[in-house]
Order: structure tokens, then C-alpha cells, then sequence
């Protein structure tokens, strides 16, 4: 088993502006889709799979990764298609009956580790298999991406605590922190949500903040944690980042482009149309 | 049946290292020191913190283990009850999820403490199934088939401590998913699950006195209801009897009813369950009982009135 370890951020950058057209070109497909919630954790589900989960030649991996932020999940998709644990067949029969996928992933689907969907549930499961894997007395890694939003549920906490009072070690949160949920700018409606980092830090935990589109200063701070404590990643990201028209802009939290803003959507990513 | 309980998980976890225990600030005496001791680390406790007490459990079957969660019974079903259907249920997990102390054994602690609604509530979601052991020796039984056989996720709804053992001379022994006859009669048939067995026992025991010939049948799995089981009590007896400590509302009592219906049973039915309503006084488990329509006297002169 090799340590992937030569993650390099210019190739992250491609590779991410091919998932986000890669997820715009299955917008086409369907009405609802979470993308712009997808282009904001892009570039910390990516540096997951591509940068710090350990794979051997056959693909398999010792580490877990789950999206607790489930609405999130087409940047999983398109990653699983990827590394060809999804079939391209899988990702055009997105949300149709004949397929598999759904708008938030379900156990049991190849690459997918455990349900979510309702916020909240994700940091409780990452805890169990992370103390699983002590128990088990494997290296295992346990990456979980989360959104703020989700932060605001209490379940959330209690898993935070435990995480640190069990010493996991070997659990990484990622946390999404684009500042938007359904009802406006959490900053604005919840500004007793903030300071986020202090809080992490006082329930045990070891924390850095980084710009959650920054694939280079991603892989850096979660390559330096110190391994004492469990590790959260507070990225500040942009909802819907990437394509201008969604940019913080709430009501792409759902919508899929029509054809003039898909073209549009397509220029603004690389896509050359 | 806590101490039951505790004993056979402990003999569980020597024989399965992947058999665990996350308990939320609540413990079950007895054994489990001793679980806790030899077995420190699959002894979880999580505090006061029953959704990710569910939660956890969930990432630990995900990886392999098999997780115990346990609290009293309202805080381990109805707390948490969209991580048990999310994570557990939804995701098919083995989780056992038990709940100490159900229907209103905590007779004294008021309406927050009572479950007389929790086999209808487990019993609605898909993929759950549902054990109520009526003494020590079926939930020594139980524990052992959740903790070593079963592959889903399971709602064990204990009672308390101290009951007597009702289930020695049994005529069947237990099977997961078959009711199980512990006393053969021919006239009335009486059906019970859990703690109220011993009352079933007794009312049995006054019926025979009379002159009648009285089957008792456990029906300890809730889910997957035992249909053919039942049927061909309700065919086989003239009058058959259900007692429950449970809500009228979607409990045995319903089951046995759905059932006559569908078999075009032509025996007398007649249910004594708890009332639909919340309960707002205390007292000893019997009194509670009988405030809420499980009253022993009151069954047999309804039953003798017939």
C-alpha cells in the first residue's frame, strides 16, 4: 500500500474544473440537483479522494470517506466515475428509475460508505467507524466533508465531543463553510454560529482554516495536522463557485441551467463553448 | 431481565470480538462491570448524547462490528428515532436497540419515562424487528440471538430487574419469528408478551380453576409477526385473549385482530391493552397497569362475564 503523497494542486485544478463541467453536463438531465452545493466542497472532496485517501493498485483503499452533507453528493459521483468505481451508464441514469444514483447517496451503491441526507447523521457515523477501525486495529482514516448548516445540529456536537473525548485520532472533518442555507447568509441570521474555529478547538479538536478552494493550501493543512487530535478543516468556500450567475445566489441551491445558462455555465468553467 | 441481559452479552463479547456495547449515561448493572473490565474498549459510553449514540453504532456496524446500543427505552427509540430509521434501518444495519425499562415499568417517573407506544413506533419502520422477552431466561436467549445471529436491526424491549423466571417448563422453546406455546390448553388461548406474561400466567392459572382449558402463548417477536403462528391459535381455541402492556395502536392487539380478519376466524377475540392516552399518575407497576386498563381483576371479570 502506497501513501498517495504527490498531490499536486495545478493538476487539482483541472481536474476539479472537469468535475464541476462534468456535473453541469448532467444538470441537463434533471430538474433538481444540488449543484451549486456540489461546486462549493468540490475542491475538498477532491483533495479526499484524490490527495489523502490511501489506495493500492486494485483501487482499494484502507480509509473511509463520507459526504454528511449528502445534498453535496454529485461531486462524489462524478469523482467515483473518476476513478471508475461508477460507470459513466451509472451518472446518465442519474435520478432516473433505471439507475442507481439519487440526490443523496445511499449505502450499498459502489463507493458509497453509509446513507445520508437528513444533516446531522454523518459526524456520528464517522466517529463509530473511526473508533471501529481502533477496535479493528487497522490504520483506517476516517474523512467525512460537512456543510455549516449541518453544524447548527445538535447531534453534530455531540459527535464532536465524543470524537475528541474517544482520542480519535484518525477522523478528519472537512467543513464546507460557504455561508449560505436555505433561508440567506447564515452570517447574517445566526451570527452567534461564529467564531466557528474556537469552537472546534474547545470540544478537543485540532483546527485549521483554509480558502475551501485552495486545493494546494487544502492538501497542506491536513498533511501538517499533528495526528493528537481529531482534525476539522474549516474551509471558506463560495456556493455555487465557479460559474458567476451562481455564486452565492440561494436559488441555484436547487435549480438546474437552462441551455443559454448551461452554454454560459460551460464558458465560465474552461469548457471552451 | 437487565441482569440476564448483561450476563449474555458479556458471554457474547468472549465468544464474538465484534460484539459491543454504546451505552448513553445509562448502564446495566451486574455483568456489565465485568464487561466493562475485560472488554474496556467495546464498552462505550457517550454521556447524555443519544442521537450519536445511534449514530456511532451505525459507523461501527458499517465497519464490521456488532453494536449494542442502551439506554432506557424512550431515550434509545424516541430521541434518536430518525438516526434508528436513517441509520440503522434504512442502511439494514446490525444494531440491537435496546430499550430498558419499556411499556410503564418506571411507573413512579412519570410520562416522559414510559414507552407504551414503542413496539408501534419501531414496528412502522422497515427492516426493524422487534423481541420482547418476557423473563431472564428468554432474554438470555434473545440477547445471544441479536448479539450472535441476527443480521439486522432489532428493537429489544426489556422490562426491569427482578423478574421471575416464567418460561422453565415451557412446552416450546424459543425461535426468532415463531409465537411460542408455553402452556397447552384447548378452550381459551391467552397471548402476552414481555413482563405481563406472569399476569397472563396467573389470569391462566384462575381460567383453569374454573374448569377451563387455557393455552398461553408468547408472542415475543413483534416483528416479523409470526401470522401462521397466530392463526392457527385464533383457529384452534374458542376464545383467545390478547394482553399487552402496550398502546392499543399498533401493537399485538392489532396484529391479532388483522389477522382474525384475514383468516375469517370464528373464535371470540378480546383485547386488554393500555388506553390511547398519556399517563399521569403514579404508583407500582401493577397499580399503573390497572389504572390504564390492565387491571388483573378487572381482565379475569370481563373474561368470566363472557
Amino acid at each position: 500500500m502506497t501513501l498517495k503523497n504527490s498531490f499536486d494542486p495545478d493538476v487539482a485544478k483541472d481536474r476539479c474544473g472537469a468535475y464541476r463541467r462534468r456535473i453541469l453536463e448532467i444538470s441537463q438531465q434533471v430538474m433538481a440537483l444540488h449543484m451549486a452545493g456540489a461546486y462549493s466542497c468540490t475542491e475538498l472532496v477532491d483533495a479526499v479522494y484524490n490527495g489523502f485517501m490511501r489506495r493500492d493498485t486494485d483501487g482499494h483503499s484502507p480509509d473511509t470517506f463520507l459526504i454528511s452533507k449528502g445534498h453535496g453528493c454529485m461531486i462524489q459521483y462524478v469523482i467515483l466515475e473518476d476513478l471508475g468505481v461508477l460507470s459513466r451508464e451509472d451518472l446518465d441514469r442519474y435520478c432516473t428509475v433505471d439507475g442507481q444514483l439519487g440526490c443523496h447517496p445511499d449505502y450499498g451503491v459502489p463507493g458509497i460508505e453509509a446513507s445520508t441526507g437528513s444533516l446531522g447523521h454523518g459526524l456520528s457515523m464517522a466517529v463509530g467507524m473511526a473508533y471501529a477501525e481502533r477496535i479493528r486495529k487497522t490504520d483506517g482514516q476516517i474523512f467525512a466533508v460537512l456543510s455549516d448548516g449541518e453544524l447548527q445540529e445538535g447531534s453534530t456536537w455531540e459527535a464532536l465531543m465524543m470524537a475528541s473525548s474517544f482520542g480519535l485520532t484518525n477522523l478528519v472533518a472537512l467543513i464546507d463553510n460557504n455561508d449560505f442555507q436555505s433561508l440567506g447568509r447564515t452570517s447574517e441570521t445566526h451570527p452567534s454560529f461564529y467564531p466557528l474555529a474556537e469552537k472546534f478547538e474547545s470540544f478537543g479538536w485540532e483546527v485549521a482554516e483554509t480558502d475551501g478552494h485552495d486545493s494546494g493550501a487544502i492538501y497542506e493543512a491536513v498533511s501538517g495536522r499533528t495526528g493528537e487530535k481529531p482534525f476539522a478543516l474549516i474551509g471558506t468556500t463560495i456556493k455555487g463557485k465557479g460559474v458567476s450567475y451562481m455564486e452565492n445566489v440561494p436559488m441555484w441551491h436547487y435549480r438546474s441551467p437552462n441551455k443559454e445558462e448551461y452554454d454560459q455555465a460551460m464558458r465560465e468553467l474552461g469548457g471552451g463553448k | 431481565m437487565r441482569n440476564a441481559f448483561s450476563e449474555a452479552l458479556y458471554e457474547a463479547a468472549l465468544e464474538d470480538e465484534r460484539v459491543c456495547i454504546v451505552v448513553a449515561d445509562i448502564s446495566p448493572a451486574g455483568s456489565m462491570a465485568d464487561f466493562q473490565r475485560d472488554h474496556s474498549d467495546r464498552f462505550l459510553n457517550v454521556g447524555v448524547a443519544e442521537q450519536s449514540m445511534i449514530g456511532i453504532c451505525a459507523g461501527m456496524a458499517l465497519k464490521g462490528l456488532r453494536p449494542f446500543a442502551y439506554t432506557i427505552a424512550t431515550f434509545t427509540l424516541y430521541r434518536p428515532f430518525e438516526m434508528v430509521r436513517d441509520d440503522l434501518c434504512y442502511q439494514n444495519l446490525p444494531v440491537t436497540v435496546v430499550g430498558m425499562g419499556a411499556g410503564i415499568v418506571y411507573s413512579t417517573l412519570g410520562g416522559t419515562h414510559h414507552t407504551q407506544e414503542d413496539i408501534a413506533v419501531a414496528g412502522a419502520i422497515p427492516n426493524m424487528q422487534i423481541l420482547t422477552p418476557c423473563d431472564p431466561l428468554e432474554t438470555r436467549e434473545m440477547t445471544r440471538f441479536c448479539a450472535l445471529e441476527n443480521n439486522g436491526p432489532l428493537y429489544l424491549r426489556l422490562g426491569k430487574a427482578g423478574e421471575p423466571n416464567l418460561t422453565e417448563n415451557a412446552v416450546e422453546g424459543f425461535e426468532f419469528g415463531k409465537v411460542r406455546t408455553i402452556r397447552k390448553g384447548s378452550d381459551v388461548c391467552i397471548m402476552a408478551h414481555g413482563a405481563i406474561m406472569s399476569m397472563a400466567l396467573e389470569i391462566a392459572d384462575e381460567l383453569e380453576a374454573g374448569g377451563a382449558s387455557v393455552s398461553v402463548v408468547n408472542v415475543h417477536t413483534l416483528k416479523p409477526i409470526d401470522r401462521e403462528g397466530i392463526a392457527r391459535n385464533l383457529k384452534n381455541h374458542a376464545k383467545v385473549v390478547v394482553i399487552e402492556e402496550h398502546a392499543p395502536i399498533g401493537g399485538l392487539a392489532t396484529h391479532a385482530k388483522s389477522i382474525a380478519w384475514d383468516e375469517q376466524a370464528k373464535c371470540d377475540l378480546k383485547v386488554f391493552t393500555l388506553a390511547d392516552e398519556f399517563i399521569h399518575c403514579y404508583g407500582s407497576h401493577d397499580e399503573l397497569r390497572a389504572a390504564h386498563g390492565l387491571g388483573k381483576d378487572r381482565i379475569l371479570g370481563e373474561l368470566r362475564n363472557r
